[in-house]
Protein backbone atom coordinates (compact mmCIF):
# COMPACT_ATOMS: atom_id res chain seq x y z
CA UNK A 1 0.00 0.00 0.00
CA UNK A 2 2.88 2.35 0.92
CA UNK A 3 4.03 1.88 -2.58
CA UNK A 4 0.87 2.49 -4.45
CA UNK A 5 1.05 6.08 -2.18
CA UNK A 6 4.39 6.93 -3.41
CA UNK A 7 3.94 6.35 -7.15
CA UNK A 8 0.17 8.66 -6.72
CA UNK A 9 2.42 10.97 -5.01
CA UNK A 10 4.70 10.86 -8.02
CA UNK A 11 1.86 11.31 -10.81
CA UNK A 12 -0.05 13.77 -8.87
CA UNK A 13 3.08 16.28 -8.64
CA UNK A 14 3.02 15.81 -12.58
CA UNK A 15 -0.05 16.66 -12.39
CA UNK A 16 0.31 20.10 -10.76
CA UNK A 17 3.31 21.03 -12.76
CA UNK A 18 1.75 20.11 -16.09
CA UNK A 19 -1.55 21.92 -15.21
CA UNK A 20 0.20 24.80 -13.86
CA UNK A 21 2.77 24.68 -17.26
CA UNK A 22 5.70 24.99 -14.13
CA UNK A 23 8.29 23.05 -16.19
CA UNK A 24 11.32 23.48 -18.55
CA UNK A 25 10.76 23.92 -22.11
CA UNK A 26 12.29 20.65 -23.12
CA UNK A 27 9.76 18.95 -20.81
CA UNK A 28 6.81 20.16 -22.11
CA UNK A 29 7.64 19.73 -25.86
CA UNK A 30 9.34 16.44 -25.64
CA UNK A 31 7.90 12.91 -24.33
CA UNK A 32 10.74 11.46 -22.64
CA UNK A 33 8.04 8.19 -21.16
CA UNK A 34 8.64 5.99 -24.57
CA UNK A 35 12.46 5.56 -23.46
CA UNK A 36 11.78 5.24 -19.92
CA UNK A 37 9.19 2.43 -20.94
CA UNK A 38 12.18 1.05 -22.39
CA UNK A 39 14.10 0.77 -19.21
CA UNK A 40 10.98 -0.36 -17.61
CA UNK A 41 10.34 -3.31 -19.21
CA UNK A 42 14.15 -4.28 -19.76
CA UNK A 43 14.34 -4.29 -15.54
CA UNK A 44 10.98 -5.69 -15.53
CA UNK A 45 12.26 -8.42 -17.57
CA UNK A 46 15.63 -8.75 -15.35
CA UNK A 47 13.50 -9.01 -12.16
CA UNK A 48 11.46 -11.96 -14.03
CA UNK A 49 13.75 -13.78 -15.21
CA UNK A 50 15.97 -13.91 -11.57
CA UNK A 51 13.17 -14.45 -9.06
CA UNK A 52 13.41 -17.95 -8.55
CA UNK A 53 9.98 -18.28 -7.54
CA UNK A 54 8.46 -17.26 -10.44
CA UNK A 55 10.33 -20.81 -12.41
CA UNK A 56 9.88 -23.53 -9.33
CA UNK A 57 6.33 -22.32 -9.08
CA UNK A 58 5.56 -23.21 -12.52
CA UNK A 59 7.48 -26.34 -12.16
CA UNK A 60 6.03 -28.04 -9.76
CA UNK A 61 2.42 -27.04 -10.06
CA UNK A 62 -0.55 -29.19 -12.11
CA UNK A 63 -2.18 -27.92 -14.57
CA UNK A 64 -5.48 -27.06 -12.87
CA UNK A 65 -3.20 -24.14 -11.35
CA UNK A 66 -3.51 -22.45 -14.85
CA UNK A 67 -7.10 -22.49 -14.78
CA UNK A 68 -6.83 -20.03 -11.75
CA UNK A 69 -5.27 -17.22 -13.92
CA UNK A 70 -7.14 -18.19 -16.88
CA UNK A 71 -10.79 -17.65 -14.84
CA UNK A 72 -9.65 -14.29 -13.65
CA UNK A 73 -8.84 -13.75 -17.71
CA UNK A 74 -12.31 -14.52 -18.73
CA UNK A 75 -13.60 -12.79 -16.02
CA UNK A 76 -12.44 -9.86 -16.40
CA UNK A 77 -12.87 -9.87 -20.60
CA UNK A 78 -16.48 -11.01 -19.71
CA UNK A 79 -17.55 -8.20 -17.13
CA UNK A 80 -15.24 -5.42 -19.04
CA UNK A 81 -16.81 -6.06 -22.44
CA UNK A 82 -20.57 -6.34 -21.29
CA UNK A 83 -20.00 -3.35 -18.80
CA UNK A 84 -18.50 -1.29 -21.66
CA UNK A 85 -22.13 -1.24 -23.30
CA UNK A 86 -23.37 0.92 -20.42
CA UNK A 87 -20.75 3.66 -21.25
CA UNK A 88 -21.43 5.96 -24.34
CA UNK A 89 -18.08 6.77 -25.37
CA UNK A 90 -15.96 3.67 -24.38
CA UNK A 91 -15.73 0.85 -26.86
CA UNK A 92 -15.36 -2.39 -25.88
CA UNK A 93 -12.02 -2.49 -27.08
CA UNK A 94 -10.70 0.12 -25.04
CA UNK A 95 -13.15 -1.24 -22.19
CA UNK A 96 -10.94 -4.89 -22.18
CA UNK A 97 -7.56 -3.25 -22.39
CA UNK A 98 -8.18 -1.21 -19.57
CA UNK A 99 -9.29 -4.05 -17.67
CA UNK A 100 -6.38 -6.18 -18.63
CA UNK A 101 -4.45 -4.17 -16.34
CA UNK A 102 -5.58 -6.89 -13.70
CA UNK A 103 -4.24 -4.28 -11.10
CA UNK A 104 -1.32 -3.83 -12.25
CA UNK A 105 -1.81 -0.18 -12.63
CA UNK A 106 1.85 1.09 -13.53
CA UNK A 107 2.73 -0.92 -16.47
CA UNK A 108 -0.40 -1.39 -17.99
CA UNK A 109 -1.71 2.89 -17.55
CA UNK A 110 1.94 3.50 -19.65
CA UNK A 111 1.16 1.12 -22.06
CA UNK A 112 -2.47 2.20 -22.83
CA UNK A 113 -0.82 5.54 -22.79
CA UNK A 114 1.55 4.78 -25.58
CA UNK A 115 -0.73 2.82 -27.79
CA UNK A 116 -3.84 4.82 -27.40
CA UNK A 117 -3.66 8.03 -25.66
CA UNK A 118 -3.86 9.92 -22.36
CA UNK A 119 -7.10 9.76 -21.48
CA UNK A 120 -7.90 6.37 -22.27
CA UNK A 121 -4.15 5.79 -19.80
CA UNK A 122 -5.59 8.06 -17.03
CA UNK A 123 -9.01 5.68 -16.91
CA UNK A 124 -6.34 2.44 -16.79
CA UNK A 125 -4.55 4.34 -13.92
CA UNK A 126 -7.34 5.24 -11.82
CA UNK A 127 -9.09 1.77 -12.53
CA UNK A 128 -6.49 -0.80 -11.89
CA UNK A 129 -5.98 1.36 -8.81
CA UNK A 130 -9.18 0.69 -8.28
CA UNK A 131 -9.22 -2.43 -8.66
CA UNK A 132 -6.02 -3.08 -6.03
CA UNK A 133 -8.07 -1.13 -2.43
CA UNK A 134 -11.47 -2.69 -3.67
CA UNK A 135 -9.96 -5.95 -3.37
CA UNK A 136 -7.72 -5.21 -0.37
CA UNK A 137 -10.95 -3.62 1.52
CA UNK A 138 -13.76 -6.26 0.29
CA UNK A 139 -11.69 -9.81 0.26
CA UNK A 140 -13.47 -10.18 3.74
CA UNK A 141 -16.89 -10.43 2.33
CA UNK A 142 -15.78 -11.30 -1.34
CA UNK A 143 -14.42 -14.74 0.07
CA UNK A 144 -17.81 -15.74 1.80
CA UNK A 145 -20.02 -15.31 -1.24
CA UNK A 146 -17.44 -16.43 -3.90
CA UNK A 147 -15.27 -18.98 -2.81
CA UNK A 148 -11.39 -19.02 -1.62
CA UNK A 149 -9.77 -17.78 -4.55
CA UNK A 150 -11.91 -14.63 -4.26
CA UNK A 151 -9.44 -12.57 -3.14
CA UNK A 152 -6.97 -13.64 -5.88
CA UNK A 153 -9.10 -13.56 -8.65
CA UNK A 154 -9.96 -9.24 -7.24
CA UNK A 155 -6.13 -8.76 -6.62
CA UNK A 156 -4.81 -10.40 -10.06
CA UNK A 157 -1.45 -9.34 -10.99
CA UNK A 158 -1.58 -7.67 -7.27
CA UNK A 159 -1.81 -11.14 -5.74
CA UNK A 160 1.69 -11.84 -5.57
CA UNK A 161 2.48 -8.63 -3.56
CA UNK A 162 0.28 -5.95 -2.51
CA UNK A 163 -3.09 -8.04 -1.99
CA UNK A 164 -0.83 -11.17 -0.66
CA UNK A 165 -1.10 -10.19 2.62
CA UNK A 166 -4.96 -10.22 2.53
CA UNK A 167 -5.54 -12.93 0.54
CA UNK A 168 -3.51 -15.23 3.05
CA UNK A 169 -5.49 -13.60 5.74
CA UNK A 170 -8.74 -14.32 4.51
CA UNK A 171 -8.38 -17.36 2.49
CA UNK A 172 -5.85 -19.38 4.20
CA UNK A 173 -1.78 -19.92 3.82
CA UNK A 174 -2.28 -22.60 1.21
CA UNK A 175 -3.62 -20.73 -0.82
CA UNK A 176 -0.46 -18.26 -0.75
CA UNK A 177 1.65 -19.92 -3.10
CA UNK A 178 -1.98 -20.54 -6.06
CA UNK A 179 -1.65 -16.29 -5.19
CA UNK A 180 1.60 -15.88 -5.87
CA UNK A 181 1.42 -18.11 -8.91
CA UNK A 182 -1.24 -16.41 -10.55
CA UNK A 183 -0.40 -12.95 -9.95
CA UNK A 184 3.15 -13.72 -11.56
CA UNK A 185 1.18 -15.35 -14.82
CA UNK A 186 -1.25 -12.36 -14.95
CA UNK A 187 1.91 -9.80 -14.52
CA UNK A 188 3.82 -11.69 -17.23
CA UNK A 189 0.28 -11.73 -19.64
CA UNK A 190 -0.51 -7.70 -18.91
CA UNK A 191 1.61 -6.19 -22.13
CA UNK A 192 0.89 -8.93 -24.48
CA UNK A 193 -2.78 -8.76 -23.61
CA UNK A 194 -3.16 -5.10 -23.85
CA UNK A 195 -1.15 -5.31 -27.22
CA UNK A 196 -2.98 -7.76 -28.49
CA UNK A 197 -6.28 -5.99 -27.99
CA UNK A 198 -5.62 -2.33 -28.63
CA UNK A 199 -3.06 -3.66 -32.08
CA UNK A 200 -3.91 -6.98 -33.20
CA UNK A 201 -7.76 -7.12 -32.07
CA UNK B 1 4.95 -2.30 -29.09
CA UNK B 2 7.24 -4.99 -29.79
CA UNK B 3 10.01 -3.78 -29.97
CA UNK B 4 8.93 -3.28 -26.00
CA UNK B 5 8.08 -6.90 -25.60
CA UNK B 6 11.54 -7.90 -26.84
CA UNK B 7 13.58 -6.10 -24.48
CA UNK B 8 11.37 -7.71 -21.72
CA UNK B 9 12.05 -10.91 -23.15
CA UNK B 10 15.64 -10.56 -23.76
CA UNK B 11 15.90 -9.32 -19.78
CA UNK B 12 14.10 -12.36 -18.51
CA UNK B 13 16.96 -14.53 -20.21
CA UNK B 14 19.25 -12.20 -19.02
CA UNK B 15 18.07 -12.70 -15.59
CA UNK B 16 18.09 -16.32 -15.41
CA UNK B 17 21.96 -15.78 -15.35
CA UNK B 18 21.92 -12.91 -13.73
CA UNK B 19 19.80 -14.69 -10.47
CA UNK B 20 23.07 -15.80 -8.66
CA UNK B 21 24.43 -12.40 -7.88
CA UNK B 22 21.75 -10.82 -5.00
CA UNK B 23 23.72 -7.46 -5.25
CA UNK B 24 22.76 -6.71 -8.79
CA UNK B 25 19.14 -8.44 -8.35
CA UNK B 26 18.56 -5.82 -5.38
CA UNK B 27 19.99 -2.65 -7.68
CA UNK B 28 17.42 -4.06 -10.87
CA UNK B 29 14.50 -3.84 -8.33
CA UNK B 30 15.36 -0.61 -7.46
CA UNK B 31 16.13 0.43 -10.95
CA UNK B 32 11.98 -0.99 -11.61
CA UNK B 33 10.61 1.21 -8.79
CA UNK B 34 12.85 4.83 -9.96
CA UNK B 35 11.48 3.78 -13.71
CA UNK B 36 7.86 3.52 -12.51
CA UNK B 37 7.92 6.33 -10.62
CA UNK B 38 9.61 8.50 -13.46
CA UNK B 39 7.50 7.01 -15.88
CA UNK B 40 4.00 7.81 -13.82
CA UNK B 41 5.62 11.57 -12.98
CA UNK B 42 5.75 11.91 -16.78
CA UNK B 43 2.52 10.75 -17.11
CA UNK B 44 1.29 12.52 -14.62
CA UNK B 45 2.90 15.90 -16.48
CA UNK B 46 1.58 15.01 -19.95
CA UNK B 47 -1.78 14.55 -18.27
CA UNK B 48 -1.52 17.77 -16.42
CA UNK B 49 -0.68 19.75 -19.71
CA UNK B 50 -3.32 17.95 -21.51
CA UNK B 51 -6.33 20.52 -21.21
CA UNK B 52 -8.89 17.74 -22.15
CA UNK B 53 -8.46 15.36 -19.33
CA UNK B 54 -8.09 18.17 -16.71
CA UNK B 55 -11.51 18.90 -17.75
CA UNK B 56 -13.60 15.95 -17.47
CA UNK B 57 -11.41 14.15 -14.51
CA UNK B 58 -14.74 13.54 -12.87
CA UNK B 59 -16.29 11.83 -15.82
CA UNK B 60 -12.75 10.01 -16.15
CA UNK B 61 -13.01 8.71 -13.07
CA UNK B 62 -16.67 7.45 -13.08
CA UNK B 63 -15.78 5.56 -15.87
CA UNK B 64 -12.74 3.97 -14.19
CA UNK B 65 -15.12 3.25 -11.80
CA UNK B 66 -17.40 1.44 -13.91
CA UNK B 67 -15.23 -0.27 -15.61
CA UNK B 68 -13.84 -2.18 -12.26
CA UNK B 69 -16.94 -3.05 -11.38
CA UNK B 70 -17.05 -5.05 -14.31
CA UNK B 71 -13.83 -6.61 -14.01
CA UNK B 72 -14.43 -7.21 -10.72
CA UNK B 73 -18.10 -8.55 -11.35
CA UNK B 74 -16.66 -10.96 -13.95
CA UNK B 75 -13.69 -11.68 -11.81
CA UNK B 76 -15.80 -12.92 -8.83
CA UNK B 77 -17.82 -15.34 -11.17
CA UNK B 78 -15.30 -16.93 -12.52
CA UNK B 79 -13.49 -17.75 -9.89
CA UNK B 80 -16.39 -19.05 -8.23
CA UNK B 81 -16.40 -21.32 -11.17
CA UNK B 82 -13.14 -22.37 -11.17
CA UNK B 83 -12.92 -23.24 -7.64
CA UNK B 84 -16.29 -25.50 -7.54
CA UNK B 85 -14.97 -27.37 -10.10
CA UNK B 86 -11.34 -27.43 -9.61
CA UNK B 87 -10.48 -27.15 -5.89
CA UNK B 88 -13.41 -27.62 -3.57
CA UNK B 89 -12.44 -31.27 -2.29
CA UNK B 90 -14.78 -33.67 -0.41
CA UNK B 91 -18.06 -33.30 1.01
CA UNK B 92 -21.24 -33.60 -1.43
CA UNK B 93 -21.70 -31.19 -4.40
CA UNK B 94 -24.04 -29.02 -2.61
CA UNK B 95 -25.50 -25.35 -4.27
Amino acid sequence: MKGSLIILAFFATGVLLGSNKFLPEFMMENDLSMYALYVLMFVVGVGIGADKNSWSVVKKMKVKLFMVPLGIIIGTGIGTFLISFLLSDINYKESLAVGAGFGYYSLSSIFITQMHGETLGVIALLSNVLREMFTLLLTPILVKYFGKLAGIAGGGATAMDTTLPIIVRYSGKEWGIIAVFSGIVLTILVPFLVTFILEVM
Amino acid sequence: MIAVLVLMAVGTGLGLYLGKYPKLIKLNDRLTSLAIYLLLFLLGISVGLNDKIMNNLDTIGVKALVITIGALAGSMVCALLVYKLFFKEGGSHEG
